[in-house]
């Protein structure tokens, strides 16, 4: 009897503590700013877009010819956090990463560094043109959101 | 009740604690050992249910704060916001304005009990007087309160019961723009509001700490009026029997409260306050919330503005001198007959002022209105003064173990 009454309160417990809790959640709102459409049209060759999404930015790179053959010939062992340039792109002329630098959060600066990617104003930590850290404290390469081409011209973020 | 505490600590942990910081002793000998009278009835119980509406408020309260904006233009967008997209946002809203009145709803009780039993009377003149600053705290919470969604119906309240203090003459004007922080209710006045309005309820919980220690101090009435003689015979321990029982009133309570928040949320509210303040246009039919409606009904009564202010204040003003308006040396009304037959009068003068507040305004709305107000006022000045002086009291019990229970155990205990 005792048990079951613990257990009838203790659902009645977290079905009153679970309001006061999931408010603090993302609303609804924020939630329907989670994906964005990005119209890749206006974008040209050489040049990075920076967007808004979910309250923070994401570069989208029209990529040279150059850049791309630098990017996929780098030798993994180069890399800090290997990975190939092909693992981290759909079509090798668009690089869409989270533009925040995997150190301590700075927005890196775009057509910077030694290797033309980014450079990080904080702490000095370079990306190249695939957004993979090659020097500097950063531990990681800028990270790949999750997106997709909804037509050749158009992209889906989130 | 003073005394050496019985409270005995269970472990290493909990003597090496309770030798420097006595918390558990204090909480033992306070809500567990406490003896309590074996007669009190359920109206003993408001005093928990208010503890518990006290704290859902601030909760609740704290967790709207997280979301509401205190600016003219965003606060009506950001309830809003809390209705529509913020997670559970309504049931955080609705409990909320529901609980303001049920947070009222149950003061009344515990007032009226406390008139009816003769709670205020000696030793427990502060403990009164403590629970009227409590209900004045309270009522300058919930209208501050109701300001901030910033409809029609709290800027218009808003201005009404801040433009009371013009009545004051010389400074009663400098003082509303001082309140202000403007030439009439603004964003100054919502700001200052909303800061308040946070900060107010924290007093009353330190009002309340001070309300239950004076009533430990002189121990609960009860519903015989009678001292407590015999510790062993004449009460119980405040756990189990007190606990639970407040426990069961605190249940039924609630369930009325759902009730309202699930089923008729927006009942006690005024339709206008969905719609956005406009300064510029007063709607044609002013209430404030039902809990303030008899002092509302008062202030209309009366046809001059500056005694119609002081009468307003004194509405609540004379209830600090109950404990000395009333001659009476039979403290519980249980015994009194003419006090019973004046108290319930007293009562429906209450719900009738209540009544009328909600009206508009017309000649026999107004002639009722005087008559009640002099019911009230007459009550308090008339009746309780002279009724102890001139009432037959039945004879009261010789102990509460002699009150409640049958003849052999009484004796025999």
């Amino acid at each position: 009897m005792f048990l079951a009454t613990g257990a009838v309160a203790a659902v009645g417990a977290a079905s009153v503590l679970w309001p006061l809790v999931d408010q603090m959640n993302p609303d609804a709102g924020t939630l329907a700013l989670s994906s964005i459409e990005v119209d890749l049209s206006p974008i040209a060759e050489g040049q990075i877009v920076t967007v808004k999404w979910r309250g923070g930015p994401v570069f989208v790179r029209h990529r040279t010819r150059k850049e791309i053959t630098t990017a996929e010939a780098t030798p993994l062992s180069d890399l800090r956090d290997p990975q190939t340039d092909q693992a981290r792109v759909q079509k090798p002329e668009w690089l869409v990463v989270v533009g925040i630098c995997t150190h301590l959060g700075c927005v890196p600066l775009g057509h910077e560094g030694q290797y033309d990617g980014w450079k990080c104003p904080c702490h000095g930590s370079v990306y190249d043109t695939s957004g993979r850290i090659r020097q500097g404290p950063a531990p990681l390469n800028l990270a790949v959101p999750e997106y997709k081409f909804l037509t050749p011209t158009r992209v889906k973020i989130g | 009740m003073d005394g050496h505490s019985t409270y005995v600590p269970k472990s290493g942990i909990a003597r090496w604690f309770e030798q420097r910081l006595p918390i558990a002793g204090l909480v033992h000998s306070s809500f567990v050992a406490y003896p309590t009278p074996r007669n009190l009835n359920y109206f003993w119980t408001f005093g928990a249910i208010l503890s518990v509406m006290l704290g859902i408020q601030i909760v609740t309260g704290v967790i709207l704060a997280m979301h509401y904006v205190p600016d003219s233009k965003l606060a009506f967008v950001s309830i809003e916001h809390i209705m529509r997209d913020v997670n559970y946002g309504w049931l955080m809203r609705y409990l909320h304005t529901n609980g303001a009145s049920f947070f009222f709803l149950a003061v009344y009780m515990h007032i009226f009990r406390g008139i009816y039993y003769g709670s205020y009377k000696a030793p427990r003149e502060v403990l009164w007087i403590l629970g009227v600053i409590i209900y004045v705290l309270m009522m300058a919470t919930a209208f501050m309160g109701y300001v901030l969604p910033w409809g029609q119906m709290s800027y218009a309240g808003a201005t009404v019961i801040t433009n009371l203090f013009t009545a004051i003459p010389l400074v009663g004007t400098p003082i509303a723009h001082w309140l202000w922080g403007g030439y009439a209710v603004g964003d100054p006045t919502l700001n200052r509001f909303f800061s308040l309005h946070y900060l107010l309820p924290f007093m009353i919980v330190g009002v309340v700490v001070l309300h239950v220690w004076a009533l430990h101090v002189a121990g609960q009435n009860n519903p015989d009026g009678v001292d407590v003689k015999d510790v062993k015979r004449d009460t119980v321990p405040f756990t189990p029997y007190a606990t639970v029982k407040d426990g069961f009133g605190v249940c039924v309570f609630l369930v009325i409260y759902a009730w309202f928040v699930f089923f008729i949320p927006n009942y006690l509210l005024s339709a206008d306050n969905y719609n956005l303040a406009n300064p510029l246009v007063t709607p044609a039919h002013i209430v404030p919330e039902w809990y303030l409606l008899p002092f509302y009904a008062i202030l209309r009564a009366i046809p001059n503005k500056l005694i119609g202010v002081l009468a307003l204040a004194s509405a609540m003003g004379l209830l600090v001198f109950l404990p000395w308006l009333d001659t009476s040396p039979v403290r519980s009304g249980k015994y009194r007959p003419m006090f019973r037959f004046f108290f319930w009068l007293f009562v429906i003068c209450c719900i009738g002022l209540g009544y009328l507040g909600s009206q508009e305004v017309s000649d026999s709305t107004t002639l009722l209105a005087r008559i009640l107000t002099i019911g009230y006022f007459g009550f308090l000045l008339v009746a309780l003064p002279v009724l102890g002086l001139v009432e037959k009291t039945k004879p009261v019990p010789a102990s509460i173990a002699d009150a409640v229970l049958p003849k052999g155990a009484a004796a025999a205990e």
